[in-house]
């Protein structure tokens, strides 16, 4: 992985792979892939984004950023409030699009689609971890996990089957059937964590999930996370805690828009 | 590790799910290729996610339904209850007006200001129409031209007698009073013998015998017609039709060609099955004058009760009305809560988007909510409308009657109520963006 304003190293050609390689199930990809295998394209490609949101007074929430997180990475972002961290979540998430530069999530070149397509892109190669959990208050365990796999093209028959073993991932195999409101915080948190990964997505995008957490129930988060980055998954965590940033393997920092420090 | 369930702190790490590869293997996004859209939301899936939270709050949703339940309970007991009063509109007068039909020669103007039949009925009209199907009963009816007649019981004329108008005179044939379902007061109606031996014979209807003092048959007593005797061999005491004959003097055919030179029958008259008027109108000109058919005039019931219409489309206008307009009231009150719905589940929607929800999967999450909520609406309504209509109709003592489309319909238009009603809200909705939304908790 790069940061700044340097090429990325992955693939300098800057050319995506062809049509013919498979995106390969991301907890498989990095130890399963033979070394004759051609250079997948990184999981997330940042070049020299610039998001400003107009004035007055014009505000450049992201300034020249380029970055380059490979499959498998455990990134984390810190940085102070408004230095553009939220902003960064939103354009990876794709709910946000920069206003100069160019982002390619798993190679694809996300700047000339449409919003369907940004939809199903979101749909299948992202999972959300928010800080406020964003679970239906009135859907058991099970239905949250259940729901985005309405939407990334999961078939019905398999939806359930993920789902549970999602919940059994996360240790809430016995709370399925209960509602959100019931549980603790962290079994809430662990709720999003499910249901963010029972899609099976390419890259998780988490955005304080310790944020409504005390230290304990943050530590069970991070374990968590940890054992997913062990699986493969890639992980972008953005976070105020620098207990929780030390956790990944690389560590960026976010200053007035600008990525300012690399781990 | 263990099945148990474990502390939150040791989570499990399970094995990896060994599905078929082509299950594994998720879509290829090729660079430079539009991406497929995730296509399995598929209309199943957006019911089930309408109707998951449907009855989460069943106190707001009996406020969301409520107006859409009384504009379909008004539409539907207003259709059924005009329905039912025609019915049983028809049932009490229309007995006889459905049953009868009548053939009459058509007439034309002369110069003189008058008006003169342009053909004439065969004598054998009866025997002609009963060959038809759907005639029970048929008779000839004249009246005979008598102006200067003077109808008494005595021979006599009596000069001190105040002056009064003679009763008018009707030729008839011997079915008449099983034609016009007549009831006899006394005494018996003249038969095919009289007819045929042009018998001095008369029946009297009601009004006449009671003006003329006859009350009783078996004493034998005569009127006179133009100084005739005529026995009198019975009086009619009611007919289902052409009630103005309990108002005359009724001959024979027979005798009244003979007597007083009747020269052709007025009309026939024929009693026929329920329903078969349209197609007997054509059919009964045609049996009677097969070389012009257009020269009779025949006039028949038609398939249902034209005064049983008119009162349900009286009813109808002013109900209809009522009822549109708290349907509409109905599709606002749908339409608000849908806005509310929207505005308290902005984080939901965001939600929804941030995990690969298109923004017309949105618009028809909500919309397919509205409609749901119309179409329970309608169905509530429509049940109630028919038991309003039912319970009017056991308090009346009427059959109710009330269309099986009538209550269908209802219902579904209580769907499209809340199809139009959640248009709006459900565009509000679909342009909700994400990351605004999210800002919010769910």
């Amino acid at each position: 992985m790069t940061t700044g304003p340097a090429a990325p190293a992955a693939d300098p050609a800057t050319e995506p792979l062809p049509a013919t390689v498979p995106a390969t199930e991301p907890a498989a990809l990095p130890a399963t892939l033979p070394a004759t295998e051609p250079a997948a394209p990184p999981a997330i490609e940042l070049r020299d984004v610039t998001r400003s949101f107009p004035g007055p007074p014009e505000v450049q929430a992201l300034k020249g950023v380029s970055l380059s997180v490979a499959d498998g990475d455990y990134v984390s972002v810190t940085g102070p409030s408004g230095s553009g961290k939220s902003t960064m979540l939103n354009v990876l998430g794709l709910l946000d699009r920069p206003t100069v530069g160019e982002y390619r999530l798993g190679g694809v070149l996300t700047g000339t689609l449409d919003e369907d397509e940004r939809a199903a892109l979101r749909a299948r190669h992202l999972g959300f971890v928010f800080q406020a959990f964003h679970l239906m208050s009135r859907r058991s365990v099970l239905e949250n996990v259940l729901l985005p796999m309405l939407y990334n093209g999961t078939p019905r028959a398999e939806r359930e089957p993920r789902a549970r073993e999602a919940l059994e991932r996360v240790g809430l195999g016995h709370r399925v059937g209960f509602l959100p409101g019931t549980l603790s915080g962290g079994e809430r948190q662990r709720v999003a964590v499910a249901r963010a990964v029972a899609s099976r997505p390419r890259v998780l995008l988490a955005d304080e999930p310790t944020g409504n957490l005390d230290q304990a129930t943050s530590g069970e988060i991070m374990a968590l996370f940890d054992e997913l980055h062990a699986d493969g998954l890639t992980l972008v965590v953005i976070t105020h805690d620098a207990d929780v940033a030390r956790r990944a393997s690389r560590r960026i920092r976010l200053a007035d828009g600008r990525v300012s420090e690399a781990g | 590790m263990t099945g148990r369930a474990t502390p939150p702190s040791r989570v499990r790490r399970l094995p990896r799910p060994h599905l078929p590869a082509r299950l594994r293997r998720r879509p290829v996004p090729t660079p430079g290729s539009p991406v497929a859209p995730a296509d399995r939301f598929r209309f199943t899936d957006l019911l089930g996610e309408a109707t998951a939270d449907i009855g989460s709050r069943p106190g707001r949703l009996v406020m969301t339904v409520l107006g859409t339940v009384l504009g379909i309970t008004a539409l539907v007991a207003t259709i059924g209850l005009a329905q039912t009063a025609a019915a049983q509109i028809a049932r009490q007068f229309d007995a006889a007006s459905v049953t009868q039909l009548v053939v009459t020669p058509r007439t034309a103007s002369t110069g003189g200001g008058t008006t003169v039949a342009t053909t004439a009925l065969p004598w054998d009209a009866v025997p002609r129409l009963e060959r038809l199907a759907g005639i029970e009963s048929a008779t000839l009816l004249a009246e005979v031209p008598l102006p200067e007649a003077v109808v008494t019981t005595v021979p006599v004329n009596d000069p001190s007698q105040p002056p009064s108008a003679p009763p008018p005179v009707y030729a008839a044939s011997d079915e008449l009073l099983d034609t016009l379902g007549g009831q006899l007061a006394t005494g018996r109606f003249f038969d095919a013998g009289h007819d045929r031996r042009a018998d001095r014979v008369a029946v009297l209807g009601a009004r006449v015998a009671e003006r003329l003092g006859v009350v009783r048959v078996d004493t034998q007593p005569s009127v006179f017609i133009d100084g005739i005797a005529y026995a009198v061999v019975g009086v009619v005491a009611s007919l289902d039709a052409r009630a103005e004959l309990l108002g005359a003097v009724i001959l024979p055919t027979g005798t009244a060609r003979a007597d007083f030179g009747l020269a052709a029958p007025g009309d026939a008259q024929a009693r026929i099955a329920v329903g078969a008027g349209p197609q007997l109108r054509g059919q009964a000109a045609l049996a009677l004058a097969p070389d012009d058919p257009e020269s009779l005039e025949v006039d028949a019931p038609d398939g249902r009760s034209e005064l049983g219409r008119d009162v349900q489309a009286d009813v109808n206008e002013v109900f209809l009305v009522l009822s549109v307009i708290v349907l509409l009231a109905g599709g606002v009150g749908i339409a608000n809560v849908t806005t509310l719905s929207v505005m308290e589940r902005v984080g939901e929607i965001g939600l929804r988007r941030a995990i690969g929800a298109t923004g017309r999967q949105i618009a028809g999450q909500f919309v397919a909510e509205s409609v749901v909520v119309g179409l329970l609406g309608g169905l509530i309504g429509a049940a109630l409308g028919v038991f309003a209509v039912v319970g009017v109709s056991v308090v009346r003592g009427w059959t109710p009657v009330v269309d099986p489309w009538v209550a269908l319909g209802g219902a579904l238009l209580g769907a499209v109520v809340g199809l139009v009603a959640g248009g709006l809200p459900a565009r509000r909705a679909a342009r909700i963006e994400p990351v605004d939304a999210l800002r919010g908790g769910t």
